[in-house]
């Protein structure tokens, strides 16, 4: 074994491709439902209903406080416990969401409690609704504060998607574990993969730039 | 004396409820009691201008008035309807909260215009969302009432790109465009550079000539002698005197309001 061979990483080039089309995929599914989830939590941990704050409480720290790879255990062998049964591809999906819904959840919260509350009291003047305040003046608004944190709990989410390898999602980490079980040369195949995800993230983080701009422009700001 | 049962009777036949009437109004956050009984009434086309002391509770009285906060104790009704509804769920209770508020109109010192919506749709955001009224037509409306501040050349302008002047005209033409039974003034001018203040002073001014009931918080006391009906001095949570503007400012009755008037107008 001498060298770094780049004729490998060719060869193989199909089966990189659809590893990375599988965590492209993953996490996008993953973040809308971690986005969907983060949302509801975010208002739930600032609702007037007790219940429903410690209900959102106990989630956010559960998800923060234990590792992603337990969760997606969890999920995956814990649930059929419960007479749950899920194919790896929807565990997965689940999983992830649920985790980074957690993350999200503050990362929401404190966009939404950093628009001036003037905005809110404009608006329930008017005689708008809760639900129609927040939806049509502070979500808005917070978007703004939210973009960039949660491009980074994104970033994270792309990089977890890797974990989703343990239960056999045919992902880039699986992917490239495969392809050394075959050739045994590492380097190639993890080196290869750590560039893919490298080059996800650049993009993840150059769509927040653009996303930001375009708020910002939406909103007359700029 | 008392009036007897028919008078009362006679006399709530023949006499609209006032537009706003305020009954034994208390407010406390935590053990700071901020209102401590305050009782008044305004008839249509009536101004009533506020004044006092930094912290006396008038900001606090405005923002109970369209139950922005909810009083501790005491009613708010607006044209004899309560804003509370004791036996009413939950929802009920919210449903009604909005709809009553609707028919009140803020205007905050700080001016809180939405900053992403244009001059334009801030002022027709409450009539497409909280009246239901088609765009078209809440465009047009909102544009003849801009047009009527002397804004018509910003329609399409953000806040961030107006004046504090041009925003605080904006943010009352948006409460106004409701047609709101009463309008609530919280220190409408104080957060502006001296030379726009006028500008929106001359607007209020037009407002209550035309016969607007407004309830105003403000330390303009020229303003207050111009339009006011009747002036009322509050202090420490409490209305400590409520009179016309001559009555007010040529013979104040409480020491109170004697020295917090020589304060105010020497500055
Ligand atoms: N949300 C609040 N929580 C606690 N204290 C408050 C709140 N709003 C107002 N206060 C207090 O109530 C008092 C009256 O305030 P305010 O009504 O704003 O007075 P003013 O408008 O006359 O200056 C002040 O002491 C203020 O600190
Ligand atoms: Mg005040």
């Amino acid at each position: 074994m001498s060298g770094f061979d780049f004729a490998l990483i060719v060869e193989y080039l199909p089966d990189f491709w659809r590893g990375a089309r599988a965590t492209i995929f993953y996490s996008l599914t993953s973040l809308g439902l971690a986005v969907a989830i983060g949302l509801v939590m975010a208002l739930c941990r600032m609702s007037q209903f007790v219940l429903l704050r410690l209900m959102a409480r106990g989630y956010i720290d559960a998800i923060r406080g234990t590792p992603a790879l337990i969760q997606i255990f969890f999920v995956y062998f814990g649930l059929p416990m419960f007479g749950l049964n899920l194919s790896a591809p929807t565990a997965a999906v689940i999983a992830l969401g649920i985790n980074s819904g957690g993350y999200l959840a503050e990362i929401f919260r404190a966009g939404i409690m950093g628009v001036d509350s003037g905005q809110t009291e404009a608006g329930r003047s008017l005689g708008m609704s809760y639900g129609k305040t927040m939806w049509r003046i502070t979500l808005p608004q917070a978007a703004l504060l939210v973009v960039p944190p949660a491009a980074g709990e994104f970033t994270n989410l792309v990089k977890g998607t890797s974990l989703l390898s343990t239960i056999s999602v045919s992902e880039l980490t699986r992917v490239a574990q495969q392809i050394v079980g075959v050739t045994f040369r590492p380097i190639e195949a993890y080196v290869a993969i750590g560039v893919v995800y490298y080059c996800l993230n650049a993009i993840i983080a150059q769509g927040a730039v653009w996303l930001e701009r375009w708020l910002r422009k939406s909103q007359g700001l700029e | 004396m008392a009036r007897t049962m028919a008078e009362e009777v006679a006399r709530a036949r023949v006499m609209p409820p006032p537009v706003v009437r305020i009954k034994d109004l208390r407010k406390s956050f935590g053990e700071l009691e901020v209102l401590r009984g305050i009782n008044l009434e305004i008839e249509a086309g009536e101004t009533l201008v506020v004044i006092g002391p930094s912290g006396s509770g008038k900001s606090t009285l405005l923002r109970c008035t369209n139950y922005l906060e909810t009083p501790t104790f005491g009613s708010v009704e607006v044209e004899g309807v309560p804003f509370a509804l004791p036996k009413a769920s939950r929802r009920a209770q919210e449903r009604h909260l909005n709809k009553m508020r609707a028919q009140v109109g803020m205007v905050f010192q700080r001016f809180n215009l939405f900053p992403h919506k244009t001059a334009l749709t801030n002022v027709m955001e409450g009539l497409l969302v909280v009246r239901g009224m088609n765009r078209a037509e809440a465009e047009e409306r909102a544009t003849a009432m801009l047009e009527l501040v002397g804004l018509s050349d910003k329609l399409h302008t953000y806040p961030a790109q107006l004046s504090g002047g041009q925003q605080q005209r904006v943010a009352i033409t948006r409460a106004l465009v409701m047609e709101p039974k009463v309008m609530l003034f919280d220190e409408a001018t104080s957060a502006l550079d001296p030379e726009l203040i006028e500008e929106v002073l001359a607007v209020m001014r037009k407002l209550a000539n035309d016969g607007l009931t407004m309830i105003v918080v403000t330390h303009e006391m020229e303003f207050a002698r111009d339009v006011a009906r009747q002036v009322m001095f509050m202090d420490d949570g409490v209305i400590v005197e409520q009179a016309t503007p001559e009555e007010m400012f040529s013979s104040p009755q409480h020491e109170r309001t004697k020295l917090f008037l020589k304060k105010i107008l020497r500055s």
